[in-house]
């Protein structure tokens, strides 16, 4: 798959994430859109998955540690067939299976509940150490969230993963250093990220988030890389994508009002027209 | 009858043994305390199927849920204060709200820890479960009960939490080649028709001698065992207040929130009764002997059997 291509499935992933959380008029569209990109190459390029078999055994499995960037993950697994992607208008609505934060009982293909922070990388830890002591080899992947490294839960999972010499698991770290209160630097900063995963035995990578090509040069050093977890940090623009939204932290958790709907809409539209 | 003596937290780490041998999908998690809750002797049959967490609960229970989710059966364990205190919300969050099917075998549950004092000595864990939808939350007796609790639990498809002690109990269930163990089932080990005793764990042998004591002053007092606090046996609870008129609950455990609570919950909605509360009365515990902090707290048999005849009369 070329670049191009993914870039178009990026796009149109954006455009169903604001038409998500337009329609649930709440929920967190700065930090879908950081995402997004490392989710549109984890879905359509790396992960070894079925959406016509949603829970084979043998997948490669994928944890959203930052769960409010669900929006993000739904509109990818919508894209690649899991489901229909006119469930979008339905996100966070009573009785619909696209939960405010990801539910792995409720919708098709995702792999684990997250939402609260710091547990995800946990459970991916946990997924990765079950593929070891059972031989199989499938690979594990998870996002986490710049501000949820706050969070001490993520540096007991990482200094198990470096001690189990888990390499069949790959952290993201989607670094756009903006949380709820202000910059990440700013309230409690936990850089240097990549010196501190150093330190606890992961093998390094530092990319552009919204790079495909160092994406894929980031997952294939993972590959390659044996006895080491490997943290890809991810620098990234919360808000991507969206022109008024970029880097705006009050792009966080607020949904857009129907004009702002309508113009993220178009700017979109627009620069899927480009590719 | 005398009997060898046994904590129940023995009890575990022989259960998970045995079902290591048949199942290879069980796992077991420690963090830093296998030779204290007794899941070392899995550990040295299964080295490769025991995995030392370190000190770090809160990622522990992450991992069983990433390892329940890939199809293992983990058991996770630590003592009570941290498993169910510590991890609290990765307990709700990751295993029980995905209804992933991990079991917690916490250990050194109550005040019976002993020298350790307070912070070790958890009396609101049973209260934290049983909050949670779907956790089904057990505390055996004796040893042959925490067998059976551990293999029924195993069995079961969904989260588990299992309270087990640090002290050397009696056993209580004598017949341990009949003894049957049902998940939500509890079992009459005494008849009597003016009071009834509703125990569980190691309270339940205590409220057993305190009734041969009550027997001996002319009053008659039937005693239970609710080794499962939820789902909470309603259909025994109705029952048996059709034929006595008060009923005492008796816990290692705060009054708030526990094997009380419980039974209170069921006798308000289908059969109100007058109900006297034993338990640790919404105190913390303090260094000592572990019998002397029963005896202390209120918990042992010549305390229940004053508490219980100053009630009844």
């Amino acid at each position: 798959m070329h670049t191009t291509d993914l870039k178009k499935l990026a796009n149109s992933i954006r455009k169903n994430v604001i038409v998500g959380v337009y329609h649930a008029k709440s929920g967190h569209p700065g930090g879908s859109l950081s995402s997004t990109d490392i989710l549109t190459y984890l879905y359509f390029k790396e992960m070894n998955i079925d959406p016509k078999q949603p829970t084979m055994p043998t997948r490669d499995r994928f944890v959203l540690s930052k769960g409010h960037a669900a929006p993000a993950l739904y509109a990818t697994l919508a894209e690649k067939g899991f489901f229909d992607p006119e469930e979008m208008t339905r996100l966070r609505h009573i009785g619909s299976f696209l939960q405010g934060h990801p539910d792995m009982k409720q919708t098709p293909g995702v792999d684990m509940s997250t939402g609260s922070l710091g547990q995800g990388i946990s459970t991916a830890v946990g997924m990765a150490l079950s593929a070891k002591l059972s031989n199989e080899d499938y690979r594990v992947y998870t996002i986490i969230g710049d501000g949820e490294t706050q969070e001490g839960q993520v540096w007991e999972a990482a200094m198990f993963a470096g001690d189990r010499k888990l390499d069949n698991l790959v952290v993201f770290v989607d670094n756009n250093n903006l949380q709820i209160d202000g910059n990440v630097d700013q309230i409690c900063s936990p850089y240097p990220l990549d010196k501190k995963f150093e330190a606890f035995n992961f093998n390094v990578v530092v990319i552009d988030a919204h790079n495909f090509d160092e994406i894929e040069n980031a997952l294939n050093i993972a590959r390659q890389t044996k006895g080491k977890p490997t943290a890809i940090i991810a620098s990234s623009i919360k808000g991507k994508g969206v022109s008024f939204m970029e880097d705006n932290v009050g792009w966080h958790g607020v949904a857009p009002n129907e004009e702002q709907y309508k113009a993220a809409i178009l700017e979109l539209e627009e620069a899927g027209e480009v590719l | 009858m005398e009997t060898v003596k046994i904590a129940t937290r023995e009890s575990y780490g022989n259960a998970l043994v045995e079902l290591g041998h048949k199942h290879p999908e069980l796992v077991v998690l420690d963090a830093d305390l296998a030779a204290a809750t007794k899941t070392a002797v899995f550990g040295k049959e299964f080295p490769e199927r025991h995995i030392n967490c370190g000190i770090a609960e809160a990622n522990m229970m992450g991992i069983a849920a990433g390892l329940a989710a890939t199809g293992k059966i983990p058991f996770v364990s630590s003592f009570a204060m941290f498993a169910v205190g510590r991890a609290y919300e990765q307990i709700r969050n990751s295993i029980a709200y995905p209804h992933l099917n991990v079991k917690i075998g916490a250990t050194h549950a109550g005040i019976t820890v002993g020298e350790d004092g307070a912070t070790h000595q958890c009396n609101e864990d049973i209260a934290l479960m049983r909050t949670i939808p779907d956790m089904i939350v057990i505390n055996p007796c004796d040893d042959i009960e925490a067998q059976h609790a551990t293999k029924a639990a195993f069995y079961h498809d969904g989260p588990v939490y299992l309270r087990f002690g640090r002290l050397v109990v009696p056993q209580v269930n004598l017949d341990r080649e009949n003894y049957k163990f049902e998940i939500g089932k509890g079992i009459v080990l005494k008849e009597g028709t003016d009071v009834a005793i509703i125990a569980t764990g190691l309270c339940v042998s205590e409220s057993l001698k305190a009734a041969q004591m009550l027997e001996a002053d002319g009053i008659s007092a039937k005693v239970i065992n609710i080794h499962t606090i939820k789902p909470i046996d309603v259909e025994l609870l109705v029952k048996t207040v059709s034929e006595v008129k008060k009923v005492v609950t008796v816990e290692e455990h705060s009054v708030i929130g526990g094997l009380g609570s419980a039974v209170c919950d069921v006798l308000m909605e289908h059969a109100p009764t007058k109900v006297l509360k034993l338990g640790i009365n919404d105190t913390y515990g303090e260094s000592g002997p572990a019998l002397d902090l029963l005896a202390k707290y209120g918990l042992n048999d010549e305390n229940i059997y004053s508490k219980v005849k100053s009630f009844v009369i």
